[in-house]
C-alpha cells in the first residue's frame, strides 16, 4: 500500500475543534501535525485589569468539562499571593469537589467518548442501541450523574460551579446535604469497580513509547490539589520552578501553544502519568481493582489510559465517601481575602492532567499578568510524537481502520481543545 | 406561527448541534441530561453532534442548537449555511446569545490581545469582535445562561416535539429568590447583585450561596439598570467595579453594554 489518503476534517468525541494532517510517502512520514482550529479566546489578555476575586469564575469558562480544575488552580495561586491559609475543613471540601469533577469527567470519557473506539461503534448512542451494551452505557451515565449531583451540592451547579472561590466557598454544604448522596456514592463505587474490570477486557494495541510521565506527587495522598512536580525521568521540583523546566512554543499550524520539557521535549500528563507515578498512593479498593484487572502497572501504553481513568474513578468514589463520613462543615466557609501586590503560581491535577496558573496582582488586587498552561496544551506535542511512532505500525491496516486507530490514539489523552486554545480534523495522506 | 415537528412513526425529527467559539459547556448540558439522554436519542435523530458521535447526517435539520459566538471570518459563512439547513434554530448560552466572555475583546484592540497571548501573531486569524449568532442570521429562539440550564433545554426540545410554547421566563432573578425564600443579599447584607436586571432561569443559585448574581443569564426584558446603578453606587461600588460587574459572560448584551459604557465614562 503506497498511496493512501485519509481525510477527517473535524474529529469527533473530543472537546473542541481540531484536525490531524499526516502525509506518508513510500512508507515514510513526510508530514504530521495536529491542527488546532478552535478559535482563540484570549483569556490571558482580558484577565488583565480584572479583580483577583473574578479569576475563578472567569477562568472556569475556559472549559465546560473541567471548570473545577480552573477554579482550584486559580484559587490556590491567588491564595499564595494573599497569604491565605485555608482550614483543614476547607481543604477536605475542595478535595471532595475535585473527586466529583474526576467522576463526572472520567465517566463521560470512558463510556461516551472512548469506549466506542474499542468496541467498534461510532458513538455511545449507537452502543446503547445494542441490547447487550445498553446496560453498560446506562451504568456509565448514572456514574456520571452522581459526580454531577455531588458537584451541584458543593458548587451550586454542575457546569461552572459558583460557590468555590478564593479563600474557600461562598457557602459550605451541611453534612446532611452531603450524606443524602451517600447511598448513590456506594452504588457508584461498586459500578466503578465493575468499570475497571470491564475496561480491562478491551483490546489494547502493542504500543509503549519511552515517555516522560509528569504529574504532581503528594507525600500523604493521591494528588489532586497539591504536590511537587515529579516525572518518570527523575524530575522533582516545586511548582514554583515549573516555568524554568517547561517552556512554551507557538507552532504555525495551531491556535494552541505547545508546552515541552526543556531537557526531554514532549511529555505525558494525565491519568496514565498520575497512576504510574502514584501507585503507592492508591486507596485500598482502587488498588485492589487495578490488581484484579490483570494489567501490570506501571505501563507506558497510552491505550490503557482508559483503565487508568477507571481506577481513578474508583479512587474518587472511595475518597468522596471517606471525606463525607469525616466531614466537618467549614466555619467560616471562606477566609476573607485582603488585596495585596505580588506574584504566585499553582498546579492542580485536572482530569486531563496538570493545570498551571500564574498571576501577578497590583496592591488593589487587580490582575496585571497571568499565564495558564492547560493539560491538553502540555500533551499536544506528545500526541504528535505518539503518532510519529504509531503510524508506521498501522500502515498495513485498511484505510478506515488506520484512521480510527489514529483518532483513538489521540482520544487516549481525552483532549480538551477548548482548554488548549484557550484540537481535531484528521487527514492522513499516503502517497 | 408555531412549527410542529412532532415525530411520526416513520421519521424522527433531526436534531443537530453546532459549536462556534465557546467552552463546550452548553452542549455538554445535553450529555448531562444523563438518564434522559437515551430517551432523547430515542425521540429524535441526533443527526449532527460532533462532540458525541462520529456519524454526521446532512441537513436539513428540524432543530438546530448552536453554541458559541461568531469570532472568525469562517464563522460568518458557516452560520449562514447552518441557517439554510435549519428549520428551527436555537442559540444556546451566553456566547451564542451575547458574544460570551470572549466579547471583552470588543472593547479593546484585538491585535493587542493576540500579542499578549501568542508568540506569533501572524498565525492567528480572528475577527475584531466576538458577537452573538443573531448578528448574522435569524434566530428562532434564544436560551440564555453561562451555562444554560439543562432543564430549560429539555423543556424547549419537548415543547418543539409536542408543539407548545417553551416555558422560559423573561422576568428577573429577584422573582426566583422570592420563590426560594432567599433573603435579598443586597438589602439584608449589602452585597452587590445583578439579580434585579438579570433574566431568571438559574433558580437564583448565587444569592442562595451568599453571593450576588453576576449576570450569567444576561439582561431581563426591560431592565432598569439606572435604578440598580444608583443602588450599587450607594453600596459604595466605584465606577470601575460596576463596569466589571456588567462586563462578564453576557456583558456585550445591549442593556449590560450600555450600562457598563455609561459607568466607564465616570471612571476618573
Amino acid at each position: 500500500m503506497t498511496t493512501l489518503k485519509i481525510d477527517v476534517p473535524y474529529m469527533a468525541r473530543v472537546e473542541g475543534e481540531g484536525a490531524l494532517n499526516i502525509i506518508v510517502e513510500n512508507g515514510e512520514i513526510k508530514h504530521l501535525e495536529l491542527n488546532i482550529f478552535e478559535p482563540p479566546r484570549f483569556f490571558e489578555a482580558f484577565l488583565r485589569g480584572r479583580s483577583f476575586m473574578e479569576a475563578p469564575d472567569i477562568t472556569a469558562r475556559i472549559c465546560g468539562i473541567c471548570p473545577v480544575a480552573y477554579q482550584m488552580s486559580s484559587a490556590h495561586a491567588l491564595e499564595k499571593i494573599l497569604d491565605i491559609q485555608v482550614s483543614p475543613e476547607i481543604r477536605a471540601l475542595r478535595r471532595l469537589l475535585y473527586c466529583a469533577e474526576w467522576i463526572e469527567s472520567h465517566a463521560l470519557h470512558i463510556y461516551l467518548l472512548h469506549a466506542p473506539d474499542f468496541l467498534g461503534y461510532e458513538s455511545a448512542i449507537a452502543m446503547a442501541s445494542d441490547p447487550e451494551l445498553r446496560p453498560a452505557v446506562e451504568m456509565g451515565l448514572r456514574m456520571k450523574k452522581i459526580g454531577n449531583q455531588l458537584l451541584t451540592i458543593i458548587g451550586g451547579r454542575e457546569i461552572h460551579p459558583l460557590s468555590p472561590t478564593v479563600g474557600g466557598f461562598y457557602r459550605a454544604p451541611t453534612k446532611k446535604e452531603l450524606q443524602a448522596l451517600r447511598s448513590e456514592l456506594e452504588w457508584g463505587l461498586e459500578a466503578s469497580i465493575k468499570t475497571v474490570a470491564w475496561t480491562a477486557t478491551l483490546d489494547f494495541p502493542d504500543f509503549e513509547p519511552d515517555y516522560e510521565l509528569v504529574s504532581l506527587s503528594h507525600p500523604d495522598e493521591y494528588p489532586m490539589n497539591e504536590g511537587r512536580v515529579i516525572s518518570s525521568k527523575g524530575l522533582n521540583i516545586p511548582v514554583e520552578e515549573f516555568e524554568e523546566h517547561f517552556l512554551n512554543e507557538h507552532v504555525a499550524h495551531s491556535n494552541a501553544v505547545h508546552v515541552y520539557h526543556r531537557d526531554h521535549g514532549s511529555y505525558h500528563t494525565g491519568p496514565l502519568a498520575r497512576l504510574n507515578l502514584n501507585l503507592d498512593k492508591l486507596t485500598p479498593l482502587a488498588k485492589k481493582a487495578l490488581e484484579d484487572s490483570g494489567h501490570a502497572f506501571p505501563s507506558n501504553n497510552p491505550f490503557k489510559s482508559i483503565v487508568a481513568r477507571a481506577v481513578e474513578v474508583v479512587l474518587a468514589y472511595e475518597e468522596a465517601i471517606r471525606i463525607i463520613d469525616q466531614y466537618v462543615r467549614p466555619n467560616p466557609s471562606r477566609i476573607e481575602a485582603i488585596p495585596k501586590a505580588g506574584e504566585g503560581c499553582h498546579i492542580t491535577e485536572a482530569p486531563r492532567g496538570m493545570l498551571y496558573h500564574r498571576y501577578r496582582l497590583d496592591d488593589e488586587g487587580i490582575i496585571q499578568a497571568c499565564r495558564i498552561d492547560a493539560p491538553t496544551a502540555q500533551n499536544l506535542k506528545r500526541m504528535e510524537d505518539d503518532l510519529w511512532a504509531f503510524v508506521p505500525q498501522i500502515l498495513q491496516l485498511p484505510h478506515e481502520e488506520a484512521t480510527l486507530r489514529c483518532e483513538q490514539l489521540v482520544r487516549n489523552y481525552d483532549p480538551c481543545i477548548s482548554c488548549a486554545t484557550h484540537f481535531l480534523k484528521l487527514n492522513i495522506v499516503e502517497r | 406561527m408555531k412549527r410542529k415537528i412532532k415525530p411520526d412513526v416513520k421519521s424522527k425529527p433531526k436534531l443537530a448541534v453546532f459549536k462556534f467559539t465557546s467552552c463546550d459547556g452548553c452542549q455538554l448540558s445535553l450529555l448531562d441530561a444523563e438518564d434522559l439522554l437515551l430517551d432523547i436519542a430515542d425521540a429524535v435523530e441526533i443527526a449532527y453532534f460532533v462532540e458525541a458521535r462520529d456519524r454526521r447526517l446532512p441537513g436539513p435539520y428540524d432543530v438546530t442548537l448552536v453554541e458559541g459566538s461568531v469570532s472568525t471570518p469562517e464563522h460568518i459563512e458557516q452560520i449562514r449555511e447552518i441557517r439554510e439547513e435549519s428549520k428551527f434554530l436555537i442559540a444556546i448560552g451566553a456566547c451564542a446569545t451575547a458574544g460570551g466572555i470572549q466579547a471583552l475583546r470588543n472593547w479593546r484592540n484585538v491585535d493587542e490581545f493576540i500579542n499578549i497571548v501568542y508568540a506569533h501573531p501572524e498565525y492567528i486569524d480572528t475577527l475584531e469582535t466576538s458577537t452573538p449568532i443573531s448578528e448574522f442570521v435569524r434566530v428562532d429562539f434564544e436560551l440564555r445562561g453561562c451555562p444554560i440550564s439543562k432543564y430549560q433545554l429539555l423543556d424547549v426540545i419537548t415543547a418543539l416535539l409536542i408543539g407548545r410554547q417553551p416555558r422560559t421566563p423573561t422576568y428577573s432573578v429577584c422573582i426566583e429568590c422570592k420563590r426560594r425564600g432567599t433573603p435579598c443579599v443586597m438589602v439584608s447584607r449589602g452585597i452587590a447583585c445583578l439579580g434585579p436586571v438579570t433574566q431568571a432561569g438559574c433558580n437564583a443559585i448565587c444569592p442562595s450561596v451568599n453571593r450576588g448574581c453576576f449576570g450569567c443569564y444576561g439582561p431581563m426584558e426591560a431592565p432598569n439598570t439606572d435604578s440598580l446603578g444608583q443602588r450599587l453606587e450607594a453600596l459604595g461600588l466605584a465606577p470601575a467595579e460596576i463596569v466589571r460587574l456588567y462586563r462578564n459572560f453576557s456583558g456585550y448584551a445591549e442593556a449590560f453594554r450600555l450600562a457598563s459604557d455609561a459607568y466607564e465614562e465616570k471612571i476618573a
